[in-house]
């Protein structure tokens, strides 16, 4: 125990850090104001809402496999129908990696049902030749295809042509409702057109392959080039003999995906040969984009419910109450034993668990704001077990200083030797709480990650303030003739700690 | 308090000394005991597992004076058999779980049970789990649970040494095996709270394992040049002087664990603050015990083996024991062929 009693550096300055750090608090404080970023945002199950975890999969009966694109594919169909509700805050992710990741849908408020019976469906991509098509806003009166209806066209199908109106966001939802074998109504994808259509010809399963090319002797305009396989060559082949020769809108056919019409080229030539070529006024991305449904939209997901939770917003506020009183309770707890058991120390551990506190609170506020973060039930849970964590890198470090103390040192050294001693068990520590936290929250679904995040944040805060606010603050108080002098109190009193005096010590 | 503090002065200058890593083998025969019970009550009774993991539904109605024999009558009326579990949770909630139902029978159920109770179907409390996500879930904590022992022993073989590494994983799997066997043997609901709490554990007794070992390591850097103590006397001080810290910490961390179980068991009868909090509370109990009575012994007994510690036990025993006693080295059952320190003291305790 014969290390030198040189100065450590840092406690030259302690006013120095705790200024820089009051400077950090108050920036961020005015981040979140400036912002407008004054409130938390709580997960569902603390104010009310309906998740969903969607596996998808492929459809019962079908082949092939689940790649990442058909899972982007996947999200942003869900996402349309999701929109299509109109609620406000709803939100749609993927999480996890790979094939094996999950869909999350949360939407606030009473929806449930509704949410639960409209993203279950499954998906598929569907050629379906045009028998009607106007444009997208409700018409009074049946427009001129009412006066040459095709024959699929039933009175009935007619009127709610007539009454569709695209431009609602409802009917701009996509559902797997579209019934295969009987004509339709659909709305384009923008709302800009609406279409009757005949019953599907072509599945999208039967696409084989899917490219936007350059046209670079024809003007250099964008198209998307289509390979049927043998069953999509003559399903395809078979309606673009039928309808070439018929009067427009008659001879295009619709490419629909989930019940919105994607795209409805007309149709020049009979195409036998499973070679189609689609043109038009495509810019780059509109082009890669139709490339893209027509190849991934090909395989039929199905969309198994991996957990449906519906939340009451009576029940959200019952458990946000429970777990603020609870943070509440712990943390009292906490301060209490530490004055109790640490006397005049015991001011230094109070003080920097508030400041780890106001910390995690200004960042739960601005994460909010910049990566949407969102605190849950399992959230708040990760936070008060922190509390622990925080509060042992003081035990760790207090105990330092009475070991030193002990030892026979004075308590201005005794606090900086004993840091230097207790930073490393603190940072090894703490690194292996961080380790824990990132693998659960990379490995874990759904609440778990909540718990990991809050967790690994507060243990980085509590880094932070054992070194910004915890240190610095010792050192300054060791400079008080009530430490320094040993009072009874303070709790760093050598008597009371059963202190060697130097003679015995050093012999 | 003051005479607690006093017994922190002892406890870190040798004056008073537990004899952890003498008395080893009394520990281990307690853990090897609490582990071959888990593993019967795990294989005996198995986990309670909650519908999470098996598949099925649960709703949970919010009103008071609500009874039992209402639930099961609109169960009934929806047409719903088989197993069916209602229970009353606090004083106006009533829930039931059900094994998994398609859509429209959950829609029918979640109908009879609003026009049961009187109460609107948005208000029932429902969670609907598929039957293959548990799979999905189990899965993943399994991915969670090896990757955490690879990288933190992987870690702490570099911050430490491997052997420190070693041991502190085999305290983690302790730690782990017991929380299971508790929740087996009183048969606790184990739901994905619950395996976030397992996890946790893993964090929380590495932790404590950690700052107990980085005193170790301080006390034992210099021992093979001073030749005063032999490593586990070295060692078993470190516990001595950490364990003021290790009592504080555990307190400390079970104090917020605590008002968490309090408050979730309490106040809200069930769900995720009660089913995590406790996996922790129990958790935390053994992480501490592990530390200390299964960690540092272990650590002990396996740098007793390398021929400088053996031949540090022979010069520290040669001076005549140390100011510091521990019934040191004594031989183990399986690696006895080796000759070993002290001799002489088999059973000689601590001074004091």
């Amino acid at each position: 125990m014969s290390t030198s009693n040189k100065p450590v550096k840092t406690s030259a300055r302690p006013g120095r850090t705790l200024v820089v750090l009051a400077l950090v608090m108050l920036a961020l404080l005015a981040t979140v104001l400036i912002t407008g970023a004054t409130a938390v945002r709580l997960g569902l199950d603390l104010r009310g809402g309906t998740s969903v975890t969607l596996q998808p999969r492929i459809a019962p009966g079908e082949n092939g496999k689940v790649t990442t694109e058909a899972i982007d594919q996947a999200v942003s169909i869900i996402r349309q129908r999701v929109n299509s509700l109109g609620v406000a805050e709803s939100e749609v992710a993927a999480q996890g990696s790979g094939t094996n990741r999950q869909i999350i849908i949360s939407i606030p408020g009473d929806t449930g049902r509704r949410v639960v019976e409209l993203v279950g469906q499954t998906a598929e991509l569907r050629f379906r030749q045009v028998l009607a098509t106007a444009p997208g806003t409700a018409s009074a009166a049946p427009t001129d295809p009412a006066a040459t209806p095709a024959a699929a066209v039933t009175p009935e199908l007619n009127a709610q042509f007539a009454a569709l109106d695209c431009t609602k966001p409802e009917n701009l939802q996509g559902t797997g409702s579209d019934n295969a074998d009987s004509a339709i109504i659909a709305c384009d994808r923008n709302g800009g057109a609406k279409y009757i259509l005949d019953k599907a010809e072509v599945l999208g399963r039967q696409v084989s392959k899917a490219t936007a090319g350059i046209d670079q002797q024809g003007g250099n305009a964008w198209y998307v080039s289509l390979v049927f396989n043998d069953e999509g060559t003559k399903a395809f082949g078979d309606i673009t003999a039928r309808v070439t020769s018929l009067p427009t809108p008659q001879n295009q056919v619709a490419i629909v995906l989930d019940g919105l019409v994607v795209s409805a080229p007309r149709i020049n030539e009979a195409i036998p040969s499973g070679n189609a070529q689609i043109t038009g006024s495509f810019s780059q991305v509109e082009a890669q984009d139709l490339a893209n449904v027509l190849k991934y939209g090909a395989l039929p997901l199905a969309f198994d419910r991996g957990e449906v939770q519906q939340v009451s917003p009576t029940l959200g506020a019952d458990q946000l109450n429970a777990g603020l009183l609870a943070g509440f309770l712990g943390l009292a707890l906490v301060l209490l034993y530490s004055l109790l058991y640490y006397r005049g120390l015991g001011v230094v551990s109070v003080g920097s668990l508030l400041v780890a506190g106001g910390l995690v609170y200004l960042l739960f506020l601005l994460l909010g704001k910049w990566i949407g973060f969102t605190l849950t039930l399992a959230g708040i849970a990760g936070a008060i077990v922190a509390i622990g964590i925080t509060a042992d890198s003081f035990i760790v470090y207090f105990e330092r200083i009475r070991d030193e103390v002990r030892e026979g040192r004075s308590l201005r050294s005794a606090v900086e030797t004993g840091w230097v001693r207790a930073r490393r068990t603190i940072i090894v520590a703490d690194f292996v709480s961080i380790i824990a936290a990132v693998l659960l929250y990379f490995f874990a679904v759904g609440g778990v990650r909540g718990f990991a995040f809050t967790l690994g944040l507060t243990t980085l805060v509590d880094l932070l303030v054992v070194f910004a606010f915890t240190k610095p603050l010792t050192t300054y108080l060791a400079r008080l003739n009530f430490y320094s002098s040993g009072h009874a109190l303070s709790g760093v009193s050598p008597k009371s700690l059963g202190a060697l005096s130097h003679a015995t010590k050093e012999a | 308090m003051s005479k607690f503090s006093g017994l922190g002065g002892r406890l870190h200058s040798g004056e008073t000394s537990i004899d952890f890593i003498g008395k080893r083998r009394r520990w281990y025969a307690l853990s090897g005991l609490l582990i071959i019970a888990s593993i019967a009550a795990l294989s005996l009774q198995g986990l309670h597992l909650g519908i999470e993991f098996k598949g099925g539904a649960s709703y949970t109605v919010t009103k008071a004076g609500s009874t039992v024999a209402q639930a099961e009558s609109a169960l009934t009326a929806a047409g719903i058999t088989g197993e069916n579990i209602v229970q009353l949770v606090g004083n106006d909630k009533v829930r039931i779980q059900t094994g998994s139902l398609a859509n429209d029978k959950s829609n029918a159920l979640q109908d009879s049970l609003a026009s049961t109770f009187g109460v609107s179907v948005d208000s029932i409390d429902t969670q609907i789990i598929g039957p293959s996500w548990g799979k999905e879930i189990t899965r993943k904590a399994l991915y969670g649970l090896i990757g955490f022992i690879a990288v933190v022993m992987l870690y702490l073989a570099m911050a430490f040494e491997p052997k420190m590494a070693v041991a502190a994983i085999v305290a983690v799997i302790h730690d782990v095996f017991i929380t299971v066997g508790i929740y087996a043997l009183v048969g606790f609901d184990v739901t994905p709270a619950t395996v976030i709490g397992f996890l946790t554990i893993l964090g929380y007794s590495l932790y404590d394992t950690v700052v107990v070992f980085d005193k170790v390591r301080e006390n034992t850097r210099s021992v093979t040049a001073t030749s005063k103590m032999t490593y586990s006397q070295a060692a078993n001080l470190a516990v001595n002087q950490t364990l003021v810290r290790s009592a504080n910490t555990s307190i400390m961390a079970l104090l917020p664990v605590g008002s968490i179980l309090f408050v979730g068991a309490g106040l809200l009868g069930a769900g995720t603050l009660k089913d995590l909090s406790l996996a922790l509370f129990i958790g935390l109990a053994t992480g501490a015990y592990s530390s200390i009575f299964i960690a540092t012994p272990l650590l002990a007994v396996m740098r007793e083996r390398e021929p400088a510690m053996q031949a540090l036990a022979k010069r520290v025993n040669a001076r005549g024991g140390s100011p510091v006693l521990a019934t040191t080295g004594a031989p183990l059952s399986d690696g006895g062929s080796e000759k070993r320190g002290p001799r002489n003291q088999p059973k000689r305790k601590g001074r004091k």
